[in-house]
This record gives C-alpha cells, structure tokens and sequence, in this order.
C-alpha cells in the first residue's frame, strides 16, 4: 500500500556565527512498504530519524530526495486534503496535539468541516458516532482537553484521525505519555479498530514490547537508516543485526531475578551531522571489525529479511 | 540494626480550593544500607510526594504529617530548615528524572559537580575538583577534565543523567533517592545508567529508593517493592513475592497490562483496569481502588481499611483473604 523508496531528508544546521552550515542527514536512504492491514512498527533510539519519517509521510516536512508512492501514486501529486483523507496521525503527547480552547466535539468534527464533508447536520450523527467506537461517553463532547484525563484525550485524539475513515494511521510513540493500565486501554483499542476498519498502521515506539505485541513486522531504525527489517517473530527470535539484538537484550521485561542486561554499546550516540565512516553502527558495535570501519555495508536481503550488517548473525 | 530510613505513618496534604487534597496517606517503609525499595504507581499516586516530603522539600501549600520520620537515627521532623540543608546532598541525595530541567544552564558542569562539596565539606577546590573528575570517570564519562567546563546543553540526555548520578555521589552519601532517573532516556541507555546506579550502590553500601512506574525497572533492581494507589501503599513485599504472588487487585491488574515479549501472546487483548483513579478530597471512606475493582462488595465501601501483615514485610489493603486473591490471579491468567 505504502511504498517509500531511497527517501532522504537534508537538514542544513548552522553551526554558528559565521561558520556556515552543513548537511544533516535525518532521514538517509530509507526503503520501506507497507503492505494494506500490516501494522509495520519502526523502532531505534531517540534521534535516529523514526519521527522524520512519519512527518514525511504525512508531509508535513517536503523529502529532500527519494519517493513516497501510496497504492502505486507518487505523494507528492496528491494534494493536501486529498492525502489527509487517507492518511491521519496519532501523536505521542495528547497534551499537546489537543488544542486547549476547543471543546472536544470540535476538535473531533474539525477534520469533517476542513474537508467539508456532507451537511453540517450530518456532522453531529458521525462525532457521536466516532465517540461511541473509540469509548468516549457522549457528555464529553463539551468539554474541554484540560478536563479529561491521558487516556480520554488520546481517545479523542483517535477519534479526530478516523473521522474520516482514513486508510493508514501513523501512530508516532502512541502510548509513551500514558500509565500502564491506560496504555493497555488505548493498545486494545487501536487493535480492535485496526480490525473492525481494516486499518494500517504504522506503529513508530521506542518500547519493544509494545512493538512485539502489535506489530506483523519490524524496522530497525540507527542514524538516518534502517538497519533491520523482517516479520516480527523472525526479529525477536533471531535478530541478525548487532543493534537489534543490543535493543533486544535492552528491554526490562517485569521477570525479577534476572538482573539488569549487559548491551555491550558503548554510550555515544554518534553525532549526526558528523556520521562515522563506514558502518555508521561500528563505534558502539562489539563486533566491529577493520571492513566495518572503511566500507559502509550492503544491504542485505533474503526470503523477506533485510540486513544491512558487514557481519550478520543468523 | 536499625533501618536507615524509617517512615511511619506518613501523610501529605494538599489544601485546594476544592478541599484538602490527602495526598499520600499512611505510607510506612523503612530502607537499609546497600538495599533497594521501589515505590511504584502510575502517575498521581504520591510516590514522588512520599519523597519530596522524606526531603522536606514539598511545595509551600503541602503539609507534612507522620509518626516516625526517621534518617540514621535523627528525627527528621524536628530537623530546622538549616539541619535539613546540611543534610541534603550531602547525606542524602537525589536524583530527579528530568537532567535538562533539574542542571542549571547557567553554569559549567564543574561548578554544579563542586557545589555539594564546597558547602558541605569546606575542602579546597582543586580538591573539589579532583573529587569531580573522579565521579564523572566512575560514572562512564570519557575526557572527565574537559567536560567540567561544558554546559548541560552541550551534553546529551544520557550523559547528563550521568552527571545527575555523579553530583548526587559527590559527598559520599548513605542514601540515594532517585524519582525516575531513566525515563527520559532510550532504552539502551536506560539499562546502563540502571546497572551503574546498582554497581555504585553496591560499592558504596548505599541505601536507595527508587520511584518508578515501569514494572520492568522495579523487577530487575528492587529488593522490596511498595505498590502505591492514590495516596496509599496497598501491597508491599519482596520483589519477587509482588511480581510472581500479587495479592491486590490493583497490582494484579498492573501485572496484566503490560505486554511482555515471549509471554503475552502478539495481538491478543492485554489486561486493562477500568475507570480513573479517584481525586483523593474530602471525606474517604472504603477501599480507593473499589470503583476499579472486578471483585467488589458492599463491605468495600462502609469498611476502613488497614493494610493488612500477612508475614514478615509482606502485607496488602485489601478484605480479600489471601487465599481468594490467589485463586483471582489464577483465573486471571486463564
């Protein structure tokens, strides 16, 4: 459904007075799909690009190179309004994608009167409607963001990407804001939605388990590029990337006794402006070898794995 | 050998226009040398005012009650403002979870490490210096000396955490407080910032109490676990006690939310607890997890409850006997 080829995106940084600026490089060469009812998750640390990602999809920064094609149509020959019909996001902080002054029924009905869909009589029925799927009581509808708690205002922010009925919801980081107990709430929802709409996702978290638990397959994100891609079982059986596995073995799953995990990575995230030569994962990786330090490796793919690793574990 | 932090009976209130916020309600804990409590909870349910007021540090309109409030046998009640100064940083230390909020921007990182030092200890600064260097190479910090003329901003977020840890160790204390000190940070760097803070408790012998909501911190590095719900403490016990035997619906529940890789099967329906967490005003009376909880009575409402011992450091706030919570848990997992 989604097809996103060699996409790159160019951020030129001052670097101060005088000093001019130079390239950084968010988003390098990144070749994802994403197949229609497949919820792809995107995962890597803070600053390596999965956020870019999402905001060039939903346009909201223009790619500096590359193509982004959605059921086979170049992106860019679609209008605004005609791509945010099909495609709504989800935002991590609901304190801060809500708009303060606006009651809830009209921040959900914004997108119906933008698009100018049907009578305004009819816009009434569908917020009512929308509420009633995502778990919102109707007494809601007039109130205001500050008077709902995290859980009620990322239903509502749920509400306002599916009022039109889009195909694909990007969901960046999703639940990163919320308690556990009310987490769960908004994961069962975006997984029964996904059923009853025949939904896409694209799930971007920097929590492993939640990415296991939802999505069919998994992007391994590090600086600007994707490391790893398989079907989500085969990538927590047998991650083959270095990285993958340093996050794998990362993740503090609730088992007492275990202690806390050894991830041999060093703690320098490189800088992004000045990306390592090679392999950009070489610094922090145990297994880093001379080829590694010269030559940026091939990307790799066999029977629907994809590797991008000198030295790839089975 | 006594504990070296002793609570009893704490209670925190918050006087709001809309009444008298009870906050945190009969906490009790005790922490010794060299071992770890968790107060674990979801957000508002007083844990990071339980450690603001261990460190008499609560915001003007809370005030502070307890039984015993107790710090290597000084009675932290009675303490004047300039006891408690002198303790702060000092012999106790705390580590906040936000280290771009809580480093000021204004000065070097050297002259924020020196500080405790220098008002406590009075020693020299070159001495202070040294001090400093020493810390930051302890906690994993590369070119120690050179950083100490950097500004937090030009650090990144897990090396700054770093010199959070190594400006809480500055004067050698005997207790660490640390309210969520990796939340902040990637997963990655969460896991060796949890394993030094261990390796350097360990080392250092120090009592530490860590407040957290993520039960996968709380799993790997407590050694007692305090379950905390609106204001209270309703279960306490050994860590793996809470996490493989819970008895309180609420902390059940928790368990349940979360999706742990190789157990929850992908895409299935995780455990949620309905409802929201009651505001804590007025007069309350009954169980405050009661309008969350499946296994409801009538004697819920009309009863207060006490937490209830069952052995030795394991208890919970609920009228459920023992036996019935397990079976619950079982009919949970099926």
């Amino acid at each position: 459904m989604l097809r996103i080829r060699e996409l790159t995106k160019t951020y030129m940084v001052s670097m101060g007075l005088l000093k001019g600026r130079r390239p950084l490089r968010a988003v390098n060469g990144v070749s994802l799909s994403v197949e229609k009812g497949q919820v792809l998750g995107l995962v890597g640390e803070s600053g390596c690009g999965k956020s870019t990602i999402a905001k060039l999809i939903l346009r909201l920064e223009e790619m500096t190179g590359g193509s982004i094609l959605l059921d086979g149509k170049d992106l860019s020959a679609l209008t605004r309004t005609e791509l945010a019909r099909r495609i709504q996001p989800v935002f991590q902080d609901p304190y801060a994608s809500l708009n303060p002054r606006k009651s809830v029924g009209s921040i959900i009905s914004l997108p119906l009167r933008v698009h100018k869909v049907g009578k305004a009589a009819s816009w009434k029925k569908k917020v009512d409607e929308i509420m009633e799927i995502v778990g919102l009581v109707p007494r809601l509808k007039h109130s205001f963001p500050n008077q709902l708690s995290g859980g009620q205002r990322q239903r509502v922010a749920v509400a306002r990407a599916l009022i039109m009925r889009p195909e694909m919801v990007i969901c960046d980081e999703p639940t990163s804001a919320l308690d556990v107990s009310v987490q769960s709430q908004i994961l069962n929802l975006l997984m029964d939605l996904r059923r009853d709409f025949g939904l896409t996702y694209l799930l971007i978290s920097h929590n492993l388990a939640v990415v296991e638990h939802m999505a069919s397959r998994v992007a391994v994100m590090y600086l600007g590029r994707i490391v790893e891609a398989a079907e989500t079982r085969t990538i927590f059986e047998r991650p083959r990337h270095p990285y993958t596995r340093a996050l794998l073995a990362s993740v503090l799953t609730p088992e007492p006794g275990r202690g806390l995990p050894e991830t041999h990575l060093g703690i320098v995230y490189p800088n992004p402006i000045d990306p390592p030569p090679g392999c950009t994962f070489h610094p922090r990786c145990p297994e880093a070898t001379e080829v590694c330090r010269r030559i940026p490796p091939e990307p790799l793919l066999e029977n629907g794995r994809f590797v991008e690793c000198h030295h790839p574990g089975d | 050998m006594t504990a070296l932090l002793e609570v009893e009976g704490l209670h925190v209130d918050i006087a709001l226009a809309a009444g008298l916020l009870k906050a945190v309600r009969d906490v009790s804990f005790s922490v010794d040398r060299g071992r770890t409590l968790a107060l674990v909870g979801e957000s508002g349910c007083g844990k990071s005012l339980t450690a603001l007021a261990v460190m008499d540090l609560l915001p003007p309109r809370a005030q502070r009650r307890a039984e015993t409030l107790r710090f290597e046998g000084l009675d932290l009640r009675k303490a004047r403002t300039r006891r408690m100064a002198d303790l702060r940083g000092n012999k106790i230390a705390m580590i906040f979870q936000e280290p771009m909020t809580s480093l000021n921007p204004c000065y070097t990182i050297g002259n924020q490490l020196e500080e405790a030092l220098l008002r406590h200890r009075n020693v020299p600064r070159k001495e202070a210096r040294d001090r400093a260097v020493f810390l930051l190479e302890k906690v994993g910090i590369t070119a120690a000396a050179s950083r100490l003329r950097q500004y937090p901003h030009q650090l990144s977020g897990g090396l700054r955490q770093r010199v959070m840890i190594a400006m809480g160790l500055m004067c050698g204390p005997a207790m660490i407080i640390a309210d969520e000190p990796t939340t902040a940070l990637d997963v990655t760097i969460q896991a060796q910032i949890l394993s030094l803070l261990a390796s350097l408790q360990k080392e250092f012998q120090m009592g530490l109490l860590l407040i957290t909501h993520d039960l996968g911190i709380v799993a790997r590095v407590a050694d007692r676990v305090n379950v905390m719900y609106c204001g209270q403490v309703v279960e306490s016990g050994e860590v793996a006690q809470i996490f493989d035997n819970p008895l309180h619906p609420y902390t059940q529940g928790l368990l349940g939310c979360i999706p742990v890789p190789g157990k929850t099967r992908p895409g299935e329906y995780l455990g949620s607890i309905p409802g929201v967490v009651p505001t804590p005003i007025g007069d309350l009376k009954g169980c405050a997890f009661r309008n969350r909880c499946a296994f409801l009575s009538s004697a819920c409402e009309a009863e207060d409850l006490a937490l209830r011992q069952i052995s030795a450091g394991r208890a919970y706030r609920c009228l459920l006997s023992p036996e019935t919570c397990a079976q619950n848990l079982r009919g949970r997992a099926k």
